[in-house]
């Protein structure tokens, strides 16, 4: 177990093309971090440079105190969970599994009990005889996790391991992935296009936009103090809704009328002409739910509704609405770039799922303006950024998860067991 | 597709199986009729006869008949087990890493191939007599390595492409060096190419004439296409028909063999599983 230190990390490859471009990243002992993008962000990259499969061209990549640039994969101590899982299809789940082991020249006995402890935590007990071939999806991706941990790694490296997998079991294997992290305390980099993935997995993620580090921080700080345009589109789903919004004192005039800020984010846009009003689905509600008592800390708006979805427990809505071409340019190009080409602008909605609101038809909406922010649309940078609130929700995941580590450490009494003894729970040294 | 149309397609299947087998039929008959029957204008032998078989194998022609198998199966076998081996390091380096001339080595693979053998057959003759390879074991590998050796690359760089590369690269993470990697994961996935590449040159080494017959003289390297050619009659008068079919017979049932043991493992399956389909 260690900490992995990226210092300035470049990766030009022969074009010149840079893939990662000046990427500065700590990630803690025993931290789980997701590294986040759009296709093509560089994430990939910069795991195959932790893991030695793809060249450095300049920084310092430094794994448990120790520059590891220049050192082969196999020196590096780390393992890795493929994609498409890369299991060996000629060797048995076993050998599979004790593949590492065996490579290491570990006597038999000891990698009978490696590999026995291995399936006992990913119960694969009954498949240990068989070849990949004959396993489904999930018991695959099991079997890369067990040929992952039967080693003491340094650190876990996935790369977007559930992406093959369906729905159903993608969620199953996500709780079993965080379990199995918390349980063996072990340093962890996971990269992902899937944001519920990030959301769920990781204490702090990193946001990758074209080989550039955007913001690392909690799930918490990245969806409520996004600091820019570019994370708050791309963390959240359905995504945040961006408005233009003309600035005339403290009230910002938004297609959907009026809304009025406090007196902070009223200091944040002073001198600007106009500005994204960036607008979460759900600070929105069906304007006749909304109790009096909490009405008049937002504002209420009459528009149109395009189409409605019903999906049991919540509802949307989806509002057109008409913007100024040199914001909808700006706005079609970040939605190109967060892989989901949006047609028209238009806010998505979320509404209460008993509300009788329907489409084709004019409804009143409130909307929540305390947790409004307001980007600047030339730079995409949050104005109204708090950035103190942003780092105490960091603070505060930081402390649950030692709290969740400690807690482990005290049931399990070993919580390396599958790493031998000898390793410290990893709450200790961590760093938020 | 109906009945009618079924039926068609086994009718022409049945018409080009007899097409192909006609011939080697023929030769069976032909290797199990006696001298004196021939000429007997008919497809079967009048009655089966074994005096051929005893010509070749323990009768008068066994001196020309069994030296000359030894050495084939020597010859081939070590010319097909050299090709395979090289061939696996030449193609791998081609599928895998970036080198230049490349393309280079492959063109010149595929320029070898398709050079005429007659062509190069006199210059060797005098060279291999000058430096004593002439009538040599080694004098006939050489010239089959180098009939071999671009088609058995061709064919296993094919292969190695095919091998995700995922599959190295987690064996390298989990500890193993680049030689390890290919030992223990590259090579066992690569089996039924390695054996398909393997076949396909001991047929090539093993059918070959021109060079069986033009770089050897005596029982020392000839190979058995080579020794066929020089059977001789019990007399001048006759013709050695029945012994040449027997011989011909005789040197296909190795091959079949060989098709026969590996046929399972040419038809690639293995990588199933690797990734997920």
């Amino acid at each position: 177990m260690a900490a992995i230190e990226m210092k300035n990390i470049i990766k030009t490859y022969d074009d010149g093309f840079p893939a990662v471009n000046d990427v500065s990243l700590d990630i803690a002992d025993g931290e789980f971090m997701i590294l986040v993008g759009p296709s093509g962000c560089g994430k990939s990259t910069l795991l195959r440079m932790i893991v030695g499969l793809e060249d450095i061209t300049s920084g310092d990549m430094i794994i448990g105190g120790k520059r590891v640039n220049d050192k082969a994969p196999r020196e590096r101590n780390l393992s890795m969970v493929f994609q498409n899982y890369a299991l060996y299809p000629h060797l048995t789940v076993y050998e599979n599994i004790a593949f590492p082991l065996r490579l290491a020249k570990m006597d038999d006995q000891e990698v009978e009990r490696r590999v026995q402890e291995a399936s006992d935590v990913l119960e694969l007990h009954e498949h240990l005889d068989r070849k990949p071939a004959n396993l489904s999806g999930g018991q695959r991706q099991r079997v890369a996790m067990g040929r992952a941990i039967v080693r003491q790694a340094e650190a876990f490296l996935f790369d977007e391991p559930l992406s093959n997998l369906d729905a159903k079991l993608r969620g199953q294997m996500r709780t079993e992935i965080s379990r199995l992290q918390r349980r063996l305390g072990i340093t962890t980099v996971y990269v992902t296009h899937d944001q519920t993935e990030a959301m769920t997995l990781g204490d702090r993620v990193a946001v990758l936009r074209k080989g550039l580090l955007q913001q690392v921080a909690s799930p918490r700080e990245l969806y409520e103090q996004p600091v820019n345009l570019f994370v708050a589109g791309f963390i959240g789903s359905p995504p945040m809704n961006f408005l233009p919004a003309t600035v005339n004192g403290s009230t910002l005039e938004t297609p959907f009328g009026e809304v009025t800020l406090d007196d902070e984010k009223a200091r944040a846009v002073a001198g600007k002409d106009l500005v994204l009003m960036g607008v979460r689905p759900e600070y929105f509600e069906d304007a006749s739910l909304v109790e009096d008592s909490k009405r008049n800390l937002g504002s209420t708006f009459t528009a149109r509704v395009d189409v409605t979805e019903w999906l049991g427990d919540s509802q949307y809505a989806y509002i057109p609405f008409d913007a100024p071409k040199e914001v909808e340019d700006q706005l079609k190009e970040l939605s190109r770039e967060l892989d989901s080409d949006q047609l028209r602008t238009q806010a998505i909605v979320s509404i209460d799922s008993t509300s009788r609101i329907r489409e084709g038809r004019d409804a009143e909406f409130w909307i929540d303006t305390r947790k409004v922010h307001c980007f600047d649309p030339a730079s995409g940078d949050n104005l109204t950024r708090d950035a103190e609130a942003g780092a105490k929700l960091t603070r505060e995941a930081g402390e649950d998860r030692e709290a969740d580590l400690a807690a482990n450490a005290e049931r399990d009494g070993h919580p390396t067991s599958a790493q031998g003894a000898g390793t410290a729970p990893a709450g200790g040294s961590t760093r938020v | 597709m109906s009945r009618r149309e079924k039926n068609l397609w086994i009718f022409g299947g049945i018409l080009i199986v007899i097409y192909a087998l006609f011939p080697i039929a023929w030769i069976v008959s032909l290797s199990l009729k006696a001298p004196s029957d021939l000429s007997n204008q008919q497809f079967l032998p009048t009655q089966v006869s074994w005096e051929n078989y005893e010509l070749i194998l323990t009768g008068g022609a066994s001196d020309l008949f069994l030296p000359a198998l030894r050495n084939s199966f020597g010859i081939v076998l070590i010319a097909t087990a050299i090709a395979c081996f090289l061939a696996m390091f030449a193609a791998y380096a081609i599928a895998r890493l970036d080198f230049p001339g490349k393309k280079l080595i492959l063109s010149t693979a595929l320029a070898v191939a398709i050079f005429p053998v007659i062509s190069i057959v006199t210059p060797l003759f005098n060279l291999w007599r000058q430096i004593g390879l002439y009538d040599t074991w080694p004098g006939l590998i050489i010239p089959y390595l180098s009939l071999t050796l671009p088609i058995s690359i061709w064919t296993l760089s094919a292969f190695f492409r095919e091998i995700p590369w995922e599959m190295e690269q987690a064996a390298q993470v989990d500890g193993a060096t680049t030689w390890q990697a290919f030992r223990k994961v590259i090579v066992p996935l690569a089996a039924p190419g390695v054996f398909t590449t393997a076949i396909i040159a001991f047929f090539i080494a093993w059918n070959d004439f021109v060079y069986g017959i033009s770089l050897t003289s005596t029982n020392a390297a000839r190979p058995v296409p080579a020794a066929l050619g020089l059977f001789s009659g019990a007399s001048q008068f006759e013709s050695p028909t029945g012994g040449i079919s027997a011989a011909a017979v005789v040197v296909t049932i190795p091959v079949i063999i060989l098709v026969l043991l590996f046929q399972r493992r040419i038809v690639a399956g293995l990588t199933n599983g690797a990734v997920k389909g």
